[in-house]
């Protein structure tokens, strides 16, 4: 048996890099210190792989060589016009780098994942910047932590214990056993509470006890405290919300107005409303002090404000609150990134071609404009003509009209699992797991890059995604040399 | 048949993030994304248990999945489909030039699923909406 320690998760974008794994006779037995999605990912990574290339043939996936899968997807990549390159979140920046060589060489547009995640957030600090730092610096500066949009317990699920209010930090102490004692008083109210209806009912007397929303609407003193709290906003209760100090919920698509009402109290000027966004205005005259008493304070917010109304000008409220909120005291914003190397596709996409996402090539050089370019659009406007996926799965997660339009075109899909665009593929390539079975480099939410390890080794004649990659870049060249149709 | 005018929220869920890296053909996966955490007192209005199959309409699809009854409401007039191939069907595609489409914040309608529609597995549903047609190279 083999110990292997300081493994990176390649989960989610908390990349976690403590995990420590064992391995008997190149199989994983044991994962230690991952949350579920990792010790999921590590122990059923071998469940549902494809053992060899498939291509389409009379509407059926047959195997077939690499050779020939590869010289198949070479083909349908040289002779369409313009083919998308989508995907590159769940692989290694190695592996990026190359299909954005790729794109460039086919005239294709090069797109990634965030561009149904956090796309808006970066149409947001490309217009108004933003102030940020290191999970390091949260987890041991940061007295207040409001996940603003977002789920991290059921997201990003060591998020809370590794970097903010679960973590003893240098100079800010843990919240964990607060947090044990607030869920035992918890416990007993529910108690207290079921005993006296219980009570009641035998009396024929219903006795009343206040109300979940009741509860809701009043600021916790534990707020006003100079020690470690968390304030979850979100639409609805989530298990995140269950472990906050204050849960403040908001009505739908109502995210922008509470931004702005903030920063106008913020200012000490009034708001002639009773409420904004179904949340009463002496609830945000309080918050309002909390996050100008605070002594360093962050605002993680999820796709809950990317994927509703607003999408960009909501993450532009957050930010310009965040910048009014620093002539006070110190105050950072973070998106949670979600697929573990998401954010390094749009860093190598930034370094290669100037742009971090939705870059299209079609005309020979770069070319970024979000809405045109982006992925969604293209093919909901039905322009594309081929597709090559890399460890992605758009037709489970892509709006109906836009995946139709997308299998209906040759697809290529390189993917170590089988998963609904594979399902539909004309060539599927099994790749090795990046973090598990190949190395590579993956960033971090916060933009610190870790290395992936390779635990085990992949199966028989199994390449990694950038080996794949860089046999097609290879082969597109020799094809386009030879006279096949060029598209630059 | 009773209906309901809510808000369709979609999202990450634990299961969900553990069903995807078991395999997105496993069971387990099906299972924790073909459902709608719906509160208990649109529930009792819909008239319907728990499992129970429910219908969601939006302006762009409907879709079958299976009701679980909220842990956390109150949230009346707002169920929560997770990520997945079946919320895909209803979500809003419209990127309002942005390239990201509306996944939350949708308006639907919700009813009791026909008795002749049932929740699909994956490979129902990719039959039904995302029939491949091989073209001649």
């Amino acid at each position: 048996m083999r110990v292997i320690s300081h493994v990176t998760c390649p989960g989610c974008g908390c990349l976690c890099d403590d995990l420590e794994i064992e391995v008997e006779k190149n199989t994983i037995t044991k994962v230690k210190n991952a949350c579920g999605m990792g010790e999921s990912k590590f122990l059923g990574y071998s469940l549902h792989r494809p053992q060899k290339p498939l291509i389409r043939k009379n509407g059926e996936l047959i195997e077939a060589s690499l050779n020939k899968a590869v010289k198949t997807s070479v083909e349908i990549l040289v002779e369409a016009s313009y083919p998308i390159l989508y995907g590159w979140s769940n692989t290694s920046c190695e592996a990026t780098r190359i299909g954005i060589e790729l794109a460039e060489e086919v005239g294709g547009v090069i797109d990634n994942t965030s561009t149904v995640c956090h796309g808006p957030s970066v149409l947001s600090i490309q217009d108004v910047g933003f102030s940020t730092c290191t999970l390091g610096q949260i987890r041991h500066r940061a007295d207040l932590v409001i996940y603003w949009a977002s789920n991290p317990w059921s997201a990003h699920p060591r998020h809370i214990e590794r970097y903010t209010n679960f973590t003893e930090g240098r100079f800010r102490s843990s919240a964990w056993n607060k947090y044990l004692d607030s869920l035992g008083a918890y416990r007993s109210e529910r108690r207290m509470q079921r005993a006296a209806k219980l009570a009641g009912e035998i009396r024929g007397m219903p006795v009343e006890t206040p109300s979940v929303k009741e509860r809701a609407h009043r600021l916790p003193h534990t707020l006003f405290e100079k020690e470690r709290k968390m304030i979850v906003v979100d639409v609805r209760r989530t298990r995140t919300a269950d472990i906050a100090d204050y849960f403040l919920q908001v009505e739908p698509n109502k995210d922008y107005e509470i931004f702005q009402a903030l920063r106008t109290l913020i200012r000490d000027e009034e708001l002639e409303v009773d409420s904004v966004g179904g949340v009463p205005v002496e609830i945000l005259e309080d918050l309002t002090d909390v996050l100008v008493g605070c002594e360093f304070g962050v605002l993680f917010f999820g796709v809950g404000l990317t994927m509703s109304e607003g999408k960009l000008r909501n993450i532009e409220a957050g930010i310009s609150l965040v910048r009014d909120l620093n002539q006070y005291t110190k105050f950072i914003i973070m998106p949670m990134r979600g697929h573990y190397n998401v954010t390094g596709a749009n860093i190598v996409s930034t370094w290669q071609t100037g742009y971090p996402y939705a870059v299209d090539f079609s005309r020979g050089y770069p070319r970024y404009n979000p809405g045109e370019t982006s992925v969604v659009d293209v093919l909901s406007r039905d322009e594309s003509d081929a597709a090559l996926i890399v460890a992605s799965d758009p037709v489970a997660n892509f709006p109906r009209e836009a995946a139709q339009n997308l299998i209906k075109n040759p697809l290529i899909v390189i993917d170590p699992e089988t998963n609904a665009t594979s399902l539909v593929a004309d060539v599927a390539l099994p790749s090795a797991i990046s973090g598990i079975e190949a190395e590579g480099t993956a960033y971090r939410m916060d933009r610190v890059p870790l290395p992936l390890k390779k635990v085990v080794k992949p199966p028989r004649d199994c390449l990694s995604d950038e080996q794949i990659l860089r046999r097609i870049l290879r082969e597109v060249r020799r094809l386009k040399r030879k006279g096949g149709r060029s598209n630059g | 048949m009773p209906s309901l005018k809510v808000t369709l929220l979609t999202g990450r869920t634990l299961r969900q993030g553990q069903g995807k890296e078991y395999g997105k053909l496993s069971e387990r996966y099906w299972k924790s994304v073909a459902i709608c955490e719906i509160d208990p007192d649109d529930l009792k209005k819909l008239d319907i248990k728990e499992n129970n199959p429910v219908k969601i309409t939006t302006d762009y699809g409907s879709v079958v999945v299976r009701t679980i009854k909220s842990l956390r409401s109150p949230h009346v007039g707002r169920v929560f489909v997770p990520y997945g191939p079946w919320a895909s069907i209803i979500v809003n595609p419209k990127t309002h030039g942005t390239g990201m489409p509306s996944f939350k914040g949708i308006q639907a309608t919700i009813e009791p699923a026909p008795s002749l529609e049932k929740v699909l597995t994956l490979p129902e549903l990719l039959k039904r909406h995302y029939r491949k047609e091989e073209k001649p190279r």
